[in-house]
């Protein structure tokens, strides 16, 4: 197929000029391999050899990835760890990359689970430390089309362990939205229908949602990447948000938010992740998740850590801990994505777990739109242009909420 | 007794201190204005400095070097005057509503109520005082949230401005309350009666009497519920629907887009104002009221 073809052709792509753009040099020629040229981080040793654990770790991770019976007393792989290390772990969850990226900032964390756009952003700010993969003996068993990859890597040496991925869904209520969607034009172009209903993911990357709608509806705008947008695209993309604006109820990024307002019934359409929905299912709204026509925008994570990490140790022993076929197998049937480690296949509750989320599905991993940070250098190879960058994004996500 | 030798170090720095009150000014006042001008002022400075920075946007690290790019946007881009006009005028809004609404409250504290009932009342306005500001946030959240108490009643509005103004409205009305209870505790029931002895009826009484004597009281009343409401963006996240206020661009610039500088100067947007309407509130006499 053409388009996928230029999917997994736009992540070397990608890569290639992410380097060139982080590099001192002015050179803008895609022709490197992933990682490969240009791009020099800041110099930070890794980690050489384990020593014993410092007793203690601090976590910041998406909200149901470093689960310790707080919420759920039935969802707990952090005490096991604790019991098994000795380290006592702090977990302080976040809501959006740039949040993290903040908060990374504050050198209180010693690891975080990071998606593409912001890890190149954390590796590039000397906030993450390469990672010694001899070190984690789970490692070995990750997805190889999710290593050397160009969001956790630089050069070949890899800055964090490979985590999970998935795709953002479209979530509605079963009760009140007839028939069931099956495209994001439910949330686009046929909004109204449900005006005052509508959600929608409260950051700027989510102007790559409405990127992607339009690269699939309106070919003549000659969107190829939805992160790669030149003005006029870019433009076209902060239309589309501003009419759906009109009919939506609440931007959300804090995702107990958007649970209680899908079981209140302030919002019955929206795009969603899927451990939101296991949770608002679990409080009996009558919700459903789908992956619309269109495909989706979605995350590939990477657990990273800090540069000036206080509890190295710790550390990588979490991140062994977390990609372990258990933790692993626990952390993805609770979220909801495919586990990076292929062995957690045989750990989940659920024997076809691993198939509905194709985790070993190259083809399919490669289909999905991995956030990634937007740069002038289109992402999607075209020199012809400049593309728009994250601060333009960001600027174009206040004006669309007015 | 006990009393302190002639010559004992305390007896000496407390003779030392009666000589001077230049001393005994200075220790007075070092601590206190240590912090004002540290942490208060300071703060203020640093803001303003930051104001004047900008950052990377790949790496979010702040760079040093010298730029009116942020406050030219802030003054220049459409949206955020859409968004400080917004802001002022929900401000201006609460404000209004509660002067309305705590005008009649505060003069039957102060004037009607009987000594026994009057402490108990007060008590009752300061109430919500006690609960936390979240709570009752949420608690109007639920009200206007769908199955909430306005859709029993009628169809709720849902999220959006007319529920920011009812939840500010209702955060701040203690702060409007107690000025003008003290501002009309002070006016002398002599006045009424004599108003009254001069053949005015009860509403010429309020009209120029009762108003006219009130109104610093008021103003100063609406500092608390403008500067509150303008600043405010909890609530707004809260019940606001998509609405942004010049809080949650603050919020949002440093939380989500790591872009401090351009938060500063946002921030500079609500002191700007402030500076302006107790400069007016100055010259309408409410400062004495406080």
């Amino acid at each position: 197929m053409h388009t996928r073809s230029l999917v997994r052709g736009t992540a070397v792509v990608a890569a290639a000029l992410l380097a060139a753009a982080c590099g001192t040099s002015s050179s803008t020629s895609g022709t490197a391999a992933p990682g490969a040229s240009g791009f020099t981080p800041p110099k930070i040793a890794q980690l050489d050899k384990l020593g014993t654990g410092e007793g203690a770790v601090s976590i910041l991770a998406w909200p149901g990835y470093a689960e310790n019976g707080s919420n759920d007393p039935k969802v707990d792989w952090v005490t096991p760890y604790e019991k098994q290390t000795g380290c006592k772990a702090t977990v302080k969850t976040f809501g959006t990359s740039d949040e993290a990226v903040t908060l990374m900032k504050t050198g209180d964390y010693d690891v975080v689970s990071a998606s593409g756009d912001a890890s190149l952003r954390l590796i590039a700010g000397g906030d993450a430390a390469p990672v010694n993969t001899a070190l984690v003996a789970n490692y070995a068993d990750v997805a190889p089309f999710l290593k050397d990859k160009a969001w956790n890597s630089v050069s070949g040496q890899m800055y964090g362990i490979p985590h999970g991925w998935g795709a953002n869904l479209l979530m509605y209520r079963t009760d009140k939205v007839n028939p069931a969607p099956t495209s994001w034009a439910s949330v686009f172009t046929d909004a109204s229908k449900y005006a005052g209903k509508v959600t929608a993911y409260d950051s700027p990357i989510y102007i790559a949602d409405a990127a992607l709608f339009l690269m699939k509806t309106k070919p003549e705008l000659g969107i190829k990447n939805p992160y790669a947008l030149d003005s006029k695209q870019l433009q076209a993309a902060v239309d589309l948000l501003k009419a759906q604006k009109a009919n939506v109820s609440e931007y959300w990024s804090d995702y107990l938010k958007e649970v209680q307002s899908f079981k209140s019934g302030n919002s019955v359409i929206g795009t969603t992740w899927q451990v939101i929905v296991n949770t608002a299912v679990g409080e009996k709204a009558p919700v459903k998740a789908i992956l619309p026509a269109e495909g989706a925008t979605g995350w590939s994570d990477t657990w990273m850590i800090a540069a000036k990490s206080k509890h190295p140790n710790c550390a990588y022993q979490w991140m062994n801990w977390i990609v372990s076929p258990t933790a692993n197998a626990q952390v993805a049937e609770y979220f909801g994505e495919a586990p990076a480690n292929v062995k957690a296949c045989e750990q989940t509750t659920d024997k076809s777990f691993c198939d509905t989320y194709h985790a070993k599905d190259a083809g399919y991993a490669a289909e999905i739109w991995y956030w990634s940070t937007p740069i002038p250098q289109c992402l999607d190879g075209r020199t012809d242009v400049q593309c728009t960058d994250y601060s333009a994004w960001t600027r174009a996500w206040t004006e669309i909420k007015g | 007794m006990a009393t302190l030798p002639a010559d004992s170090p305390r007896r000496r720095l407390s003779a030392r201190l009666t000589r001077s009150p230049r001393s005994r000014l200075a220790l007075l006042l070092t601590a206190p204005l240590l912090w004002l001008g540290l942490a208060y002022l300071g703060a203020l400075a640093a803001l303003l400095v930051t104001a004047l920075w900008t950052t990377n946007t790949f790496t979010g690290a702040i760079e040093r070097t010298w730029t009116f790019d942020n406050l030219s946007t802030v003054l220049t881009d459409p949206v955020y005057r859409a968004v400080t006009l917004r802001t002022i005028g929900v401000a201006a809004l609460v404000t209004l509503i509660d002067a309305v609404l705590a005008l009649p409250v505060a003069f039957f504290l102060a004037k009607v109520a009987s000594r026994r009932w009057q402490p108990l009342l007060v008590a009752a306005i300061l109430l919500p005082l006690w609960a936390s500001y979240l709570v009752k946030a949420y608690a109007w959240r639920s009200i206007f949230g769908g199955g909430g108490l306005l859709d029993w009643v009628a169809t709720s509005p849902g999220y959006g401005l007319p529920a920011t103004v009812c939840t500010l409205a209702y955060l701040w009305f203690p702060y409007m309350v107690l000025p003008i209870f003290a501002g009309l505790e002070r006016l002398p029931d002599s006045l009424l009666e004599a108003s009254g002895d001069l053949g005015a009826r009860p509403w010429r009484t309020l009209r120029t009497v009762v108003f006219p004597l009130a109104f610093p009281a008021v103003v100063a009343g609406s500092i608390f519920t403008f500067s509150l409401s303008l600043g405010d963006y909890v609530a707004v996240e809260i019940v606001g629907g998509t609405k942004q206020f010049l809080g949650n661009l603050v919020y949002d610039n440093i939380g989500a887009a790591n872009n401090q500088p351009l938060a500063a100067a946002v921030g500079l947007v609500p002191v700007v104002v402030m500076v302006v309407y107790l400069f007016l509130a100055r010259r309408a006499g409410a400062l004495d009221n406080l």
